[in-house]
């Protein structure tokens, strides 16, 4: 028999049931226990909170959490990552092909968790230092080696396909600015939005919103990248449920939109004897 | 800050890589992939849709091998454990397969390392051609970059797929090339300067710039490397007990953090 292996963890603790080795008696989630009181006395974004962090949020913390998760939900149909899931949807794949498509197509640079974990490498460099931000964001990619992440070719966190900073955008900064402090990163970027803007040449994306947010409540850039993808599932799930109902006859075919630009011209089918077509 | 680039394409996609005429034909690439490519086995079909090149007979067989001695079917390695565990859950064969693929895409294994290793070699050439010294190149990615992939293994430590590897280069008639002697040069340099050696990727990141694979086009060729080991583990588990796979006891997390306290 080869020696037992074990997973080490300095955030989650089990208690076997008496009776059987595989079966939870108590799980404590930093030291709370989470289904003896967790479970009756926190708000879903605290225990969320305690798992990521390892204490509890103030009611100011968990307020901002809840009104990021709302203000990322959903991204809408016209989304990327939304419109990957409803292609899985549409086709009545498992519904966990939807979400996986969902994370991988939300996963990009442009708009995506990887725009988020560049851009919160940004705040933790620049905190609310206008002139570090405006090196940070006319800094070159580095283009001297290969990644599996290509350069990036917009200023992260601004939009290079906007015109000026969407209503639904200033209305996120405006909501969450509320539940914050004037020493916040948040107060900060309402208070530069037009500055960085300028700077970037583009109006902000949400990402840079969500950030600033992710930033306050005190999570790093791995923390935030998956956040960033958690917290923009339910909108794929719902929109991938909703186009399975609505069926394929309703959902885009770009087929006719598609032009070649080096099409060799149709070469004809085989005419085989004994198939009738 | 402008709009021009959404309303082009918006309702048009303009291209040189494909398109299914259904009922009719497909165009791959600009040849009718049932007339043109027909004489195309799928792997090579794979490698033109990557780089639009027809790869001789002796590239096909040495690059089908890099895939074929690198599916492992093991269930402790990674991309096989996940396709395992989706197998003891009773997930679908798919999802099973997406998330091991995806699982191999990693920095300690997989996709970074490969990439990264197959660009310093494109470099490495190009400073050779210049006059630049094996030193000198490892001596300046080490300096840039903190590391070179492809190396790093302990002496002690063979990677078993390297001597197989490297005798089919030399039976297929590879063994001239630039980035395959270089890799070769760099890994004496390294077992001299630092007791480390060469690892297999390191020789496919060479062969990969020797073949003229740019970087993004060797990540897509090297994606389903690892692919052929993940189906055993799947069926391996589906053919067991259910939850069997492996199973964790309770006390087999093993915790180390803060003390219990009270919400």
């Amino acid at each position: 028999m080869s020696k037992r292996q074990v997973y080490y963890s300095n955030f989650w603790e089990e208690v076997a049931e008496e009776d059987n080795p595989f079966a939870t008696k108590e799980a404590y989630c930093h030291g709370y226990n989470v289904y003896g009181e967790i479970l009756q006395k926190a708000t879903w974004f605290e225990y969320i909170y305690v798992m990521f962090k390892g204490e509890k949020p103030t009611e100011q913390q968990a307020k901002l959490f809840e009104k990021l998760a709302i203000a990322l939900a959903n991204p809408g149909p016209r989304e990327a990552s939304v419109r990957a899931a409803m292609n899985g949807g549409v086709s009545k794949a498992a519904h966990a092909s939807s979400l996986m498509c969902a994370l991988a197509v939300g996963a990009g640079q442009y708009g995506g968790s990887h725009e988020v974990y560049l851009v919160m490498q940004m705040f933790k460099e620049c905190t609310t230092d206008i002139v570090a931000w405006e090196k940070a964001l006319l800094k070159p990619a580095d283009c001297s080696f290969s990644d599996i992440w290509l350069p990036i070719e917009h200023v992260p966190g601004f939009d290079p396909n906007g015109v000026s900073t969407p209503s639904v955008l200033l209305a996120i900064l405006d909501e969450m600015v509320s539940c914050s402090s004037k020493d916040s990163s948040l107060y900060w970027l309402k208070e530069n939005r037009a500055s960085l803007e300028k700077i970037a040449s583009y109006p902000m994306s949400i990402s840079l919103i969500a950030c600033a947010a992710f930033y306050d409540l005190g999570f790093d850039e791995h923390q935030a990248s998956m956040l960033y993808l958690i917290l923009r599932l339910p909108g794929a799930a719902v929109h991938a449920l909703e186009q399975r109902d609505l069926g394929w006859k309703k959902f885009p075919f770009f087929a006719d939109a598609i032009q070649l630009s080096n099409d060799p011209g149709d070469k004809g089918l085989p005419v085989l004897e004994g198939l009738n077509l | 800050m402008s709009t021009k680039n959404l309303l082009a394409a918006e309702d048009k996609l303009e291209t040189s890589m494909g398109k299914a005429f259904l009922k009719e034909r497909v165009v791959m690439r600009g040849q009718d992939l049932h007339h043109d490519l027909s004489d195309m086995d799928w792997f090579a079909t794979h490698l033109f849709s990557i780089t639009g090149r027809r790869f001789t007979a002796n590239q096909l067989e040495l690059l089908n091998y890099i895939w074929s001695s690198t599916g492992y079917p093991d269930a402790s390695i990674w991309p096989n454990n996940t396709a395992a565990l989706a197998g003891s859950v009773r997930s679908t064969a798919s999802l099973a397969m997406a998330a091991g693929l995806i699982n191999s895409e990693a920095t300690l294994f997989g996709g970074r390392p490969l990439k990264r290793t197959q660009d310093f070699f494109l470099r490495a050439k190009e400073m050779r051609e210049k006059g630049m010294s094996v030193q000198e190149i490892v001596e300046g990615e080490i300096s840039a970059r903190k590391v070179i992939f492809g190396y790093g293994r302990p002496l002690a430590s063979i990677d078993e797929r390297v001597p197989h590897t490297l005798k089919k280069v030399r039976e297929l008639g590879f063994g001239e090339g630039a980035c395959v002697k270089l890799c070769l040069e760099i890994n004496d340099y390294l077992i001299e300067t630092r007791k480390i050696a060469m690892n297999i990727v390191a020789l496919d990141g060479a062969i990969g710039a020797d073949f003229g694979f740019t970087p993004e086009e060797f990540h897509l060729y090297m994606n389903l490397c690892f692919y052929s080991g993940q189906p055993p583990c799947y069926l391996d588990a589906v053919n067991r007990a259910e939850g069997s796979f492996f199973p964790i006891r309770c006390e087999s997390i093993v915790y180390s953090g803060i003390e219990r306290r009270t919400w």
